[in-house]
């Protein structure tokens, strides 16, 4: 099987001083990965640079695309990556506000990527957005709502639907439970947990929350000062950690 | 004649405008940036139409302008005179007899011709700053031809009002590549964009040009459900009696009283001239 994107020594530097270096690795088709660590660690930096939010230093992420195969989305021309950016692609901020159009109603939101894709119908639209409403668990009567009258979890639940829209192969995410109460995050993940099996998405989760690897990941990298330490099946990694600060970051977590 | 060189600007600027005026026909709908002067008149009143007119008149042209389609509104009559002044040109009110138009908000309803220049005063050139304010992004989507966004907005307008309620300023696709904002002209103009006569759009604060050459396609963005519709008040003009014109709405008492009349002043000139009436007009003299 073609892996769906591989990964082959990203680093980036700021200056003098390292963001990432040197990270390699396979995402399979269906698979889930969740990429852990402390802040500053390099994650964000890490998944900024796959999703082509910024340019790496080195390296190559190959993805495979539905027409040609696997590309190198790093040097492929820009208006083909925001093309994928806007299909294949989705990309959920740990702000729901740097993710949505605060100004536009949650249709409006929902509908933008498959205006961008070129659907000219309104009626088409109107009933995608109300469907997608419907499975991220919003009432559809606040379809006309602006986001700005929606709670922190109707915000991120409400971005995801803005992503997923499209049917896009593989998702990136940055901290999607960030700053939300514990029982909001539940139902958030347990959402994400169900569209992930659903549509068969692949995804790449950066988080510093182990709970939230171990619910959805099948594999995590362990992330320390821009290198990852530790790879591996998430059970393994979390149960029988190998390198010191996995197993001090493993041991950090509070038990309630 | 006057201290002033020819129509107010010096030549190296006329040049400049006149090098932005050409990439602009050039890439019909490109917004072309240019170095904008500082006119004797406040931004919002025409400085970037002013300079395009400037740039483009001779001494043989004779030049109409006109506000919200009236030839005797303080803007208007502000410019001509500015021009009298410093370009001793000819003006005139009458459409038929105007080589250069500057116009604000509105496209005079008599059908230009070849030889005739129609140049806009723009107040925000870009259409899709008030979905995306980071002037860097908007020209990188303009660039790849990213135009959803553009739809979203009329995706709202139909959400929240059931019809698309964009009535000026409405977005047409140029040539099926540029996106551009018409200028508020009402969307009852939208389909007069496609004309004989060139047309130059001069926004002085943005410091954008822009153009569209003689016979251009230009379409009006809409929904396959919810076609564009180029609307006007359901009225004939009260003074001439038009039906195919633009109208104003004007409250003529404290009673309720009010009259519809063509915005456009010369072609309801002309109408009562040829004999025409409407409901509260008088035979012209």
């Amino acid at each position: 099987m073609t892996p769906l994107l591989q990964v082959r020594d990203i680093s980036k530097h700021y200056g003098a001083r390292i963001g990432c270096t040197d990270v390699g690795f396979d995402l399979y088709p269906g698979e889930v990965m969740g990429i852990v660590g402390e802040s500053g660690s390099g994650k964000s930096t890490l998944l900024n640079c796959l999703a082509g939010h910024l340019p790496p230093d080195r390296g190559e992420v190959i993805f495979d695309t539905r027409a040609d195969g696997p590309v190198d989305t790093v040097t492929m021309s820009e208006p083909a990556r925001r093309m994928l950016a806007r299909t294949d692609w989705a990309f959920v901020h740990q702000h729901a506000r740097d993710g949505l159009r605060m100004t536009v109603s949650a249709g409006g939101n929902i509908g933008e990527r498959l205006m961008a894709v070129g659907t000219r119908h309104y009626g088409d639209i109107r009933s995608r957005a109300t469907d997608w409403l419907e499975r991220v668990e919003i009432d559809e009567n606040r379809i006309d709502d602006r986001p700005s009258a929606f709670s922190g979890g109707m915000q991120q639940r409400l971005q995801i639907a803005r992503n997923l829209v499209t049917g896009p192969r593989l998702v990136f995410m940055d901290e999607p439970t960030g700053g939300l109460d514990v029982s909001v995050q539940a139902r958030l993940l347990d959402l994400v947990r169900g569209l992930v099996r659903e549509m068969g998405l692949s995804a790449l989760i950066v988080t510093h929350d182990l709970a939230v690897v171990r619910l959805l990941a099948d594999r995590l990298m362990v992330m320390k000062d821009g290198h990852v330490v530790e790879a591996g099946l998430t059970d393994q990694v979390l149960d029988d950690p190998q390198h010191g600060y996995t197993q001090l970051l493993v041991s950090s977590v509070l038990q309630v | 004649m006057n201290e002033y060189n020819f129509a107010y600007l010096d030549e190296q600027t006329k040049r400049m405008i006149r090098r932005a005026i050409l990439k602009g026909l050039a890439i019909p709908g490109y917004q072309v940036p240019f170095a904008s002067r500082e006119m004797p008149m406040p931004y919002g009143w025409g400085t970037g139409g002013v300079q395009v007119s400037a740039a483009t008149l001779t001494p043989d042209d004779t030049l109409k302008v006109i506000d919200q389609g009236a030839d005797d509104t303080t803007n208007a009559v502000s410019i001509r005179k500015f021009f009298e002044r410093t370009a001793g040109i000819e003006t005139t009110e009458e459409t038929e007899k105007a080589t250069v138009i500057q116009t604000r908000h509105r496209i005079p309803e008599q059908k230009l011709r070849e030889d005739q220049i129609l140049v806009y005063q723009v107040p925000i050139p870009e259409p899709l700053r008030f979905l995306e304010p980071r002037e860097t992004e908007t020209r990188k989507m303009h660039s790849l031809e990213e135009y959803g966004l553009m739809h979203v907005k009329l995706y709202e307008d139909i959400s929240q009002h059931g019809q698309i309620a964009t009535s000026y300023a409405y977005p047409v696709r140029v040539s099926e590549r540029y996106v551009m904002d018409p200028s508020p002209i009402p969307k009852f103009d939208n389909p007069k964009l496609e004309m004989d006569a060139i047309q130059l759009f001069g926004a002085g604060r943005e410091q954008r040009i822009y153009a569209v050459p003689p016979h251009t396609k230009l379409v009006s963005l809409d929904f396959e459900d919810y076609p564009f519709e180029a609307s006007k008040a359901d009225h004939a003009c009260d003074l001439c009696g038009a039906q195919d014109s633009y109208l104003d709405e004007l409250i003529t008492d404290d009673q309720g009283g009010r009259m519809f009349v063509c915005s456009d002043t010369d072609y309801c000139r002309c109408r009562r001239e040829a004999g025409h009436i409407g409901r509260l007009g008088v035979p012209a003299q």
